[in-house]
This record gives structure tokens, C-alpha cells and sequence, in this order.
């Protein structure tokens, strides 16, 4: 499947401001099962500096910098990417989770040993005894891990509720595990949270969802705006994704741009302005597949 | 208990050991084992002997008070009060003979080289991890390994400029390195400060033990970080980035910059634009090329480092990414200095630089590798448990002194996350002599040693701050938690001599630095301006309150001065007194009014919160200030700090006294002392745009109250500080015109009114210009109304000036004035100081 993507990004000041610098991480990365065809990143005003970069992750990112006067940033990244069907991944085939806990720990960093980097704590997502025990009732001793993660994802989704109102892009992590609501970004983060509490290496994702369903399927939460999910790290079969805010394993609707260790690493575009006050925000996606581009009904 | 020693028949040195029981289990520096002071103390103890306790105790006093004069602080964070602590010396160095730090320095240089050979390879290919040589969860498991520096190679490829080790000595007297210190090292400066007073109070002692001069480290260490500019042509611009002053050792890096001749910047008065850093300063933005770093990294830059961080400069990392700038320590550079790496210095060293380890560490357990961890948990008890990495907000826990309930509890934590922690073995510290009421005392102790990482090699500082707990049984050694510090005095090396050790010369910066009007960064004119107006404020307020307060006092006071009365008028027509009181107030209240207005510390615009605003400006631009004027903003702090006694008139005048002798000192310093660039000229635009608003709100206030008070005369002129001038003029007594010509239209006399716009209309034609089209026009435009406006009054106008219409049109056209003049007092703001902005992420 064949998708465009336009994900713009538009902030109104309250106030002139003089200089801002800004990191964006927006070009959906290609990797197996997914190609980025065409990207295109439009910038009004012009910025003084626009450079590129692949970053620690291995994520495209961009620097920019605006240098005049403006009132208002409008950033509107276009992508073409073309998607496959994900191959299943065997859960009950994957390894005991405490084997896997226990590899974070090897004297040696082996070929595909990266992944373990993602079981530790990270800016945004650190220890807490009560992630480890809301973990643990899905990972009984001996459990495969994926099938815990299944666990814990399903759980997740009947015990949170998605709440645009509950929290925000700072809300604490801890917060929203308390608070059992939030949006994508704090679903994420959660179950991360809770995987790493047990030793499990998993991976914040940065993306898009398609639009509009299929025929016959419900939308999807978090359609309208950047998404975010989970990847855990299951040594020997590589990284398996999951949407615990949608409670489904991410196949072809979903598309990537980046991934990292939690939001922080990867948010769309943050940015340090000098100036005074404060800013609105104003955020649309649009993924259509492109044999239907004409008109979203 | 020790008491002073009376056997004075024994030999000199033994008159000052003879009652100095250092422990048994430990190494002491001083004594053998058979209680024999060792042969390198020798000189030192007979010529202190000499000296007597007496002159010894002398001389620490004189310490402390240089040390107060030089402003040497440590901040102390997280108490109430006043967190400012002074530097505390201990006259007596530690010494280290020649032989001995020969074997130290190579071990501390060899350390250095592979420190930064580790983070060349963290930051870049990770052979370490994937030759099993580190574990990866060293790396990755690590706060302080900072993904988004990964890949930027540092200039020369030096991640390390300045390096420190704390080092101690083991009972069997070798010694071993505690704990590395690799991204901002404090310290240095401090023993430079230490090292600056110890020679000074112990001169003869100083050189005939031959000591070894750090004097060249700090040379070595300027060279290197010139050196690093990436731009090989042009002199290169070097700033030192520091929190500002509430940073904990603000003080070093104050006089650091200053020593070294670095600008001395906080993050707000850098910028990036084109991927370049540059300095705002008053002639606009001026390319850095290489950044002393006193900043921790992770506040080094808001959008790609700690987001929350208000210290760093915005960009900051992509700059050093685009290879515009050199930071040094460089970005990421904290990783290498956690208590885990310990347990893996002797392979790493031999798998990255192929040597032995000359200088071992004390030994360590990472509870990250499974055997270790398990010792760990086996022997808590004889164990310190320490955080495994920097950034991890734990105290470090001795196990013996935990109950069996928390030893268990201690366990369970360690289990839950391993990787966070790591067990040490308890240090036995050795011990020296500290001065203790006229005898020596042990005192276990710990040295900081210093490396310089150049593209020439490693040099190491001969010395270090050595620092002693604050009692004799404490195992405990920081900064943060008290105790004295040291100088610390390498011997001369017979084998490898040296020139001959002079004294460091204190304060020469100002040979050094090179004068240039366009390095003053803005917010150092904004607070040089700031200063300039407190200090005038502060004295124009004194003199007014003193004015009132003298003729309270002693055989002046009689209830009916009319002077008196004419003042209390004066004051409430200023505002200084509340209205609430009717026509007519009791002397009494006046006098408790008045006073309040000198002691009152927390109410807005007396004496003593503006004394605490003057010394704010003050200490942001310290490394602008001459040490003799620092000396007198110390002085004016100590003896403004009177609290009333039992009669607060009396102390209140003699505060007063005080401070007003000190603001004239402070005047004099600024006026004989400074460089005439754009720092002069804004302290003294500060001071002579409060003193012409002042004197206008004085004068407006006096004609009011002129009409039915006669007498306010005389005080006006003793306020205005022009009695004498007013004597030399020759009239029978005051008169309002030649009052009024005096104060307002002389232009010989410094206090009136005339010479100060004069002084300001000179300054600001002097301002560099922005914007010239506009900007600084306007400033010229503003002072040449205000002038226009003064020199329209008419003398003979003057002379008729106690009646109406007169009257009201002279205040009135002094408050015109007095508008412009705040005018342009905001004017400047805007245009030269850029505090408006702020920062939103």
C-alpha cells in the first residue's frame, strides 16, 4: 500500500519573535516492510538554516533555525511510503521474558544485542515499583515474552480509557499510569514503562495511521494526529510492534517515521524560541492510501 | 583532649607534635609510624616553630580576611539563609615530597589519556562494548552518556581539557584514585586562591621548602583551550560559560576567566544564528570560538539536551555538530565519571592505550555483573553503596551503619535495579595536621588533583586542593559538607629542577586580558548600570536619613529645631515618612520611623535591601571589579551588617557613617581604577542618571516645603552633600537663590544638577550605536532636552523662586526633567539590554 502523508504543523505567537531554533524528526525512515518514496518538507518563513541528519537512533532529523521577525511557523511535511504486511510474529515462540531480562546484563555488546539499550530508564520514562507491579500479573515465571506483551496490551486497553483532556505532552509518565487515561503518547509510554520495570527492552515509535478505515472497520484513535506505539525487542525474531492505545498489533496502517527511547527522542518537532509569551498550536494529519486520493468521504 | 603544650624545653617542632595523636590504623602525613615527623616536613616545622603560636594565629586571621577580601566563596544549596559560605583555609599545607608525586603524576596523566581515549570510543565506534571489554549496560544503562552528542567528534579529538581525580592514601601509604571528575572539574581555582594566600602568609616557609608552582598548569591550560578553536586563523575568542552566580562555586569561575583571560558569560548572553555561536555584546553579536564549559552538559542546550534547562544556549549542540564551535569539556564527557567505571580502569587501559595501570582505584563492585552483585549483597556490611552512575540522586550509604531491616531493605532496591549501583570498600583516610587552637589536630583528608589534556600531552598540576573533614572521625570529605581546605605543596624534584619558585602574583589579570570595549556582553552593562544607580541610591538615601537622624541625636536634639520640623515635612513630602501620623510627629516616632527605614531588611528601598540589591549587581560582574574595589563592597557588607544595639539611633548613625565613607571609597575606585570602556561608561551613566533624579525629586520636595519651612535650607545642602561649597560663596547664612544656583546651575560643583546631565549628555554621545539611523539618536535627543530644559531657567528666576508663580513653574519644569530622565533611563534598557526576551520551548 501506497500512502501520502501531509502532516502540517501550524504555531500562531502571541508575541513577535526574534530567533527560534527548531528539531524536527519527521521524514518516515525506511526500513524493512516500509519505503519512504518521495518527502518534502515545506517551512513558512523561510528558515536562515534547514540541515539534515541521521540521528543516534538512526532516525532522520532536522535542524532548522528562523532568524526574522515572525508571528506564526507553519511546517508541512509531505511523504509518499509505501507500507507491506507485516509477517506475524509467533508469540508463544518467542523466549521466557526473564532470559530475556537477564541478556541487559552480557559482558559483550553482540551483532544483534542492541536492542537490550532500550530495557534501561530513560528521560522521560524511569523506574517505579508501581509499573513493575502492574507488569507483572501479565508475566507469570517462564512466560514467552510477546505473549506477556500481548497481556499487557489488552490489558492496557480495557483498563485506560484515551482522554485528550486527561493529560499533557509533560504529563509524568506515573501520572497517567495512576490516572489510567491519556492519548497515544502516554499509552506508549506506560507500557514501555511497565517493560522496562521488568527488564524487557522496548522502544517508543513516532507515527501516522491511516486516516480513514477501510470499508467496515471503526477509525482508529489517534488518526488525526501523529501517533505513537510500542516495539519490544524479542532477540532472535526482532522487533515486534504494538498499538495499545488501539489494542492491535500495528500492520499495515501504521507508518513510521522514527523511534527512540521514549517521546524525546523523537517528538515531530520541538523548538526554543526568544521572544516573549506564549503560542497557539495547531496540528493536522492526513494519510490517505493513494488509489482513493481523490476525496476522504 | 589536647591542651596547649608547656614543655618548652624540648626542641622547637616537637613543641607543636608533641601532643598530636594521629590514628593508629591509618597513614599519617605528618608522623612515622615511630611518631617521627618525616624528613619533608622538617623545614616547615622549624621555621613554624619559630614563628610561635602567637604569629601562627596572627597569620590565620590575616587569612581569613584576605580570603573575604578576594571574595572567595562556596554556595551551598538547599538551606536556609543566606547560602553563601566562605572559603575556609587551613594555614597549613599539605606536603607531598618530590619522589612520591613523581609516581602519582604519571598515574594521573596516564588516567587523563585514557579517560578520553573511553569517550573518543563510547562517543564513536564502541569497541569496548562489542570487544567485551565494557559490559554495554555501562553505556546504556548510563544517564550521563548522552545520545545526542554521539558522533561529534570534538575538536583535536579531546573530550577532556580539564581533569580532576580525588585522590587519598591507603594505611599502607599508597595512593588511590576515589573518584574521577570529568565534565565541569571545580577546584582548580580554589587551589590557585589557596595557593595565592598560603604563600603570601608563609612566605619564608613557602620557599625554603621549595615548592613547586601550579602557576604553569593555568598557562598550559589556556594554551589548550586556544587551541582548540576550530578557525586556525585570528586570535581565537574563548568565553567561560558559568551558571551564574548562584552556582555553587561561582567564585573560581569569576576568578578563573579572569585569571585566564576569558570573557565570563552566562547562557543568555550567548546565541546561535547560522549555526555559529556568537556574544551578544553592546556592539552587537561577536563569534565565540571555543566555550569553557562550567555549565553541566545536560543544561548545555534546551532543544537538543535537558528541555527544561534555562542555563544552556539554544543550538548549542547543533553548533558543535557544524563544527563552528569547540566545547570543552566536551559535550557528554560526564559519562566516564560514575563509580561503576572503577571496577573496569585496569583492562580498559590495557585494551585502549596497551599499559599497565599506574594509579589503582579504590576497589569497586558494579552490582551490573551478576558475581559482583552478589558479593555486594553478601557483604553490605563492610561496603559503602554508592550511585553506579552520575546523575542518579542517591547518597552514598555505609552499610555498617544501617540496621539489619534496612540492610534487607537496601538488598531488595539493589535487586530491583542492579545496574544503578555499586558497592566500595570503606576507605581508611590518612591523616595531616590542621591548626586547632594552637596545636595541631589530625584530620583525614582527601587531595583533588588536576590534569591538563592538550593536544601536546598531559600536564599535571603540581598540587591540588587538598580538603580535611570537619572532625577527626569523620569519613566524610566534600565541600558541600564543611571542612577546611588546603594548600597542597608538591616538593621541588633535586632530579628535575625547575626556575626557582616565585610567588604568584595575585590578581593579574589585568595584564592579560585584552582591553577591548566591545567584549562587555550586555547583560554585564545592565547590571553595571544597576550597580552604578543601588550605589547612588543607597547614598543619597543615607544622606537624607542621616540629615534627620544627627538632629536627633545627642546634644543636637531639641524638640523645637526648626530644622527639625522643616526636615519631618521634607520627608513625608517625599514619602519617606507616612502621612498617617498628622502635621506634627513626636520625636520618638520619628526616630522609630527613621531607623526602621536603615535595619529593615526585607521592606522594599531601605538601606539594608538596597545594600542586598547593590551586592547582587555586584557579585553578577565581579570578574569586572578590581580586587581593592571588591574589597570595599566586602567592607561595606561587613560593617553595614550592624544590628541595632541598645540604642539604635546611635547605631543606626554609625551605619550610616559607614557606609557613606565606603560608597565614597567604592566611588573612587570606580573612578580611578576602571578602564574607561563601556563598562565604566554605564556604571557611571547608572549613577549620575540616579543622582540627577535624586537631586531633582529633593529639590522639587524642598520648594514645596521652602514656603512655610525657612529652615530646610541648610539641610538640603548638608543632603545634597554642598555645605562646603555653599560656605565658600560667602553669605551670611542660606539663602533660597544661591541654594537653588548652587545645586541645580553650577557646573563646577560635582553634586549639582547641571554637571550631571552634562556627565550624561558626554556618555551617551559615547554609547556605541546599535542602530545609528535611529537608536542612539534618540538617547542624544532625549539628554539634550533635559539640558535645553535646565538651562532656561533664569538665576535672577532662582532668586524669586520662594514665591508664586515662580515656585510652581520651577518644580514644574524640574519634574519635566525628571521625566526625561526616566525616559531615558527605559531607553537605554531597551536598546542595550536585552532582558526582554525569554525563552518558550
Amino acid at each position: 500500500m501506497i500512502y501520502q502523508v501531509v502532516h502540517s504543523t501550524r504555531y500562531d505567537y502571541l508575541a513577535e519573535v526574534a530567533v527560534s531554533h527548531h528539531l524536527a524528526h519527521l521524514r518516515p525512515r525506511s526500513m524493512p516492510g516500509q519505503r519512504t518514496l518521495d518527502h518534502a518538507l515545506e517551512i513558512d518563513p523561510a528558515p536562515a538554516v534547514l540541515k539534515h541528519w541521521t540521528d543516534y537512533h538512526g532516525n532522520e532529523a532536522t535542524f532548522f533555525t528562523l532568524e526574522e521577525n515572525h508571528a506564526s511557523l507553519v511546517v508541512v511535511s509531505r511523504a509518499r511510503v509505501e507500507v507491506q504486511p507485516k509477517p506475524r510474529s509467533q508469540a508463544e515462540s518467542s523466549p521466557p521474558w526473564e532470559q530475556v531480562a537477564a541478556l541487559r546484563f552480557v559482558p559483550r555488546l553482540a551483532d544483534d544485542g542492541e536492542g537490550m539499550e532500550f530495557a534501561f530508564p530513560s528521560p522521560l520514562i524511569g523506574h517505579h515499583r508501581e509499573f513493575g507491579r502492574y507488569a507483572r500479573r501479565s508475566f507469570p515465571p517462564g512466560c514467552p515474552l510477546l505473549e506477556g506483551a500481548l497481556d499487557l496490551m489488552r490489558r492496557m486497553a480495557a483498563e485506560f480509557e484515551f482522554d485528550q483532556a486527561a493529560t499533557s505532552v509533560a504529563t509524568p509518565v506515573l501520572e497517567a499510569l495512576r490516572k489510567r487515561r491519556g492519548v497515544c503518547q502516554d499509552f506508549a509510554q506506560v507500557m514501555i514503562a511497565c517493560l522496562r520495570s521488568l527488564g524487557l527492552p522496548a522502544r517508543y515509535v513516532s507515527g501516522y495511521l491511516e486516516t480513514l478505515p477501510p470499508p467496515g472497520q471503526p477509525k482508529l484513535q489517534g488518526a488525526d494526529a501523529s501517533h505513537a506505539w510500542v516495539s519490544v525487542f524479542s532477540p532472535g525474531q526482532g522487533w515486534v510492534d504494538f498499538d495499545p492505545t488501539n489494542n492491535l498489533l500495528p500492520g499495515e496502517r501504521h507508518i513510521t517515521i522514527g523511534w527512540g527511547r521514549d517521546f524525546s527522542d523523537v517528538s515531530p518537532i520541538r523548538g526554543v524560541l526568544l521572544g516573549s509569551g506564549d503560542h497557539e498550536l495547531e496540528v493536522s494529519v492526513d494519510v490517505v492510501p493513494e488509489a482513493s486520493t481523490g476525496s476522504p468521504a | 583532649m589536647s591542651t596547649i603544650p608547656t614543655h618548652s624545653a624540648a626542641p622547637g617542632f616537637q613543641r607543636l607534635t608533641a601532643h598530636y595523636q594521629p590514628p593508629d590504623d591509618s597513614h599519617d602525613e605528618l608522623l612515622t609510624p615511630g611518631r617521627e615527623p618525616r624528613t619533608h616536613w622538617r623545614p616547615l616545622l622549624d621555621s613554624l616553630a619559630n614563628l610561635g603560636p602567637g604569629e601562627i594565629r596572627r597569620r590565620e586571621e590575616s587569612a581569613v580576611r584576605i580570603l573575604r577580601e578576594h571574595g572567595a566563596t562556596y554556595h551551598v544549596h538547599g538551606e536556609d539563609g543566606d547560602p553563601v559560605r566562605p572559603w575556609e583555609l587551613d594555614l597549613l599545607p599539605l606536603l607531598v615530597p618530590a619522589a612520591e608525586w613523581r609516581v602519582v603524576e604519571q598515574g594521573l596523566a596516564q588516567r587523563a589519556r585514557l579517560l578520553n581515549a573511553l569517550l573518543e570510543d563510547i562517543y564513536g565506534p564502541q569497541r569496548t562494548l562489542r570487544e567485551g571489554v565494557l559490559p554495554p549496560a555501562m553505556v546504556h544503562a548510563n544517564p550521563a552518556f548522552l545520545r545526542s552528542c554521539h558522533g561529534l567528534r570534538p575538536s583535536k579529538g579531546l573530550h577532556l581539557v580539564r581533569y580532576a581525580v580525588d585522590l587519598a592514601r591507603s594505611p599502607d601509604g599508597q595512593w588511590w584514585a576515589l573518584s574521577d571528575r570529568s565534565q565541569a572539574p571545580s577546584g582548580a581555582g580554589y587551589s590557585l586562591e589557596n595557593r595565592v594566600v598560603a604563600s603570601q602568609l608563609l612566605p619564608n616557609e613557602f620557599y625554603l621548602s621549595q615548592v613547586r608552582q601550579v602557576a604553569p598548569f593555568f598557562d598550559a591550560e589556556r594554551q589548550a583551550l586556544r587551541r582548540l578553536a576550530p578557525r586556525p586563523e585570528g586570535e581565537p575568542h574563548v568565553v567561560m560559560l558559568t551558571p551564574g552566580p548562584r552556582s555553587e562555586t561561582y567564585f573560581e569561575h569569576a576568578f578563573l576567566a579572569g585569571h585566564q583571560g576569558f570573557t565570563l558569560v552566562e547562557g543568555e548572553d550567548l546565541t546561535v544564528r547560522d549555526e555559529r555561536v556568537f556574544l551578544k555584546t553592546l556592539e552587537g553579536l561577536r563569534p565565540v570560538d571555543v566555550i569553557v564549559r562550567r555549565v553541566d552538559e545536560h543544561y548545555c542546550d534546551p532543544l537538543e539536551l535537558d528541555a527544561t534547562s534555562c542555563l544552556g544556549v539554544p543550538g548549542l549542540v547543533h553548533a558543535v555538530r557544524a563544527r563552528t564551535v569547540a566545547v570543552a569539556n566536551a559535550l557528554g564527557s560526564g559519562a566516564v565519571e560514575g563509580a561503576s567505571l572503577l571496577a573496569f580502569f585496569p583492562s580498559l587501559c590495557r585494551f585502549l592505550l596497551g599499559e599497565q595501570l599506574l594509579l589503582p582505584s579504590i576497589a569497586t563492585w558494579w552490582c551490573g555483573q551478576a558475581r559482583e552483585m552478589s558479593y555486594v549483597l553478601e557483604n553490605l556490611e563492610s561496603l559503602v553503596i554508592k550511585p553506579a552512575f552520575p546523575g542518579l540522586k542517591r547518597q552514598p550509604v555505609a552499610g555498617s551503619r544501617l540496621s539489619a531491616a534496612d540492610r534487607d531493605k537496601l538488598r531488595a532496591r539493589i535487586q530491583d535495579n542492579p545496574s544503578e549501583f555499586v558497592g566500595q570498600e570503606q576507605v581508611r583516610l590518612s591523616t595531616t595536621p590542621v591548626w586547632e587552637q594552637g596545636v595541631f589536630a589530625p584530620r583525614p583528608l582527601v587531595l583533588r588533583a588536576f590534569v591538563v589534556l592538550g593536544d601536546a600531552g598531559a600536564t599535571v598540576m603540581p598540587g591540588g586542593l587538598t580538603r580535611v573533614a570537619p572532625s577527626r572521625d569523620d569519613a566524610l570529605v566534600s565541600s558541600r559538607t564543611g571542612g577546611a581546605s588546603k594548600d597542597t605543596w608538591v616538593l621541588a624534584d633535586p632530579e628535575h629542577p625547575e626556575p626557582p619558585a616565585s610567588l604568584p602574583r595575585a590578581r593579574r589579570r589585568s595584564a592579560r586580558v585584552p582591553l577591548q570595549a566591545g567584549e562587555v556582553a550586555s547583560r554585564v552593562a545592565d547590571n553595571l548600570f544597576w550597580m552604578g544607580r543601588y550605589a547612588e541610591r543607597i547614598e543619597d538615601g543615607g544622606r537624607l536619613l542621616r540629615c534627620a537622624l544627627q538632629r536627633l541625636a545627642g546634644e543636637n536634639f531639641q524638640t523645637d529645631n526648626p530644622e527639625l520640623s522643616g526636615l519631618t515635612a521634607l520627608l513625608r513630602h517625599l514619602g519617606v515618612l507616612s502621612e498617617r501620623s498628622g502635621a506634627r510627629v513626636g520625636a520618638g516616632e520619628l526616630e522609630r520611623e527613621l531607623v526602621h527605614l536603615v535595619f529593615r531588611a526585607n521592606t522594599l528601598g531601605t538601606i539594608q535591601e538596597l545594600r542586598y540589591r547593590l551586592r547582587q549587581t555586584a557579585f553578577v560582574v565581579r570578574d569586572r571589579l578590581s580586587a581593592d574595589t571588591w574589597r570595599v563592597l566586602e567592607r561595606l557588607d561587613t560593617e553595614a551588617g550592624i544590628q541595632p544595639g541598645r540604642i539604635p539611633l546611635e547605631s543606626a548613625l554609625a551605619l550610616l557613617n559607614a557606609l557613606i565613607i565606603n560608597l565614597s571609597a567604592l566611588n573612587g575606585m570606580e573612578m580611578e581604577n576602571m578602564v574607561r570602556g563601556h563598562g565604566w561608561l554605564f556604571l557611571d551613566l547608572g549613577r549620575r542618571l540616579e543622582r540627577a533624579m535624586n537631586l531633582i525629586t529633593l529639590m522639587a520636595a524642598g520648594l514645596a516645603v521652602e514656603s512655610s519651612q525657612r529652615s530646610i535650607l541648610q539641610p538640603l545642602l548638608e543632603i545634597a552633600d554642598s555645605t562646603i561649597s555653599y560656605r565658600r560663596l560667602q553669605y551670611a547664612r542660606a539663602f533660597l537663590g544661591p541654594v537653588l544656583e548652587l545645586l541645580l546651575l553650577t557646573a563646577r560643583n560635582p553634586r549639582s544638577l547641571i554637571f550631571q546631565l552634562n556627565g550624561i549628555a558626554e556618555h551617551v554621545d559615547r554609547l556605541p550605536g546599535v542602530a545609528p539611523e535611529e537608536g542612539a539618536s534618540d538617547s542624544a535627543e532625549v539628554v539634550r532636552a533635559a539640558l535645553a530644559g535646565l538651562n532656561e531657567i533664569a538665576v535672577d528666576d532662582l532668586w524669586k523662586a520662594s514665591r508664586n508663580p515662580w515656585r510652581d513653574r520651577l518644580i514644574e519644569r524640574l519634574n519635566e526633567i525628571g521625566e526625561r530622565l526616566a525616559g531615558l533611563s527605559q531607553h537605554v534598557t531597551r536598546q542595550y539590554f536585552s532582558h526582554a526576551e525569554t525563552r518558550v520551548t
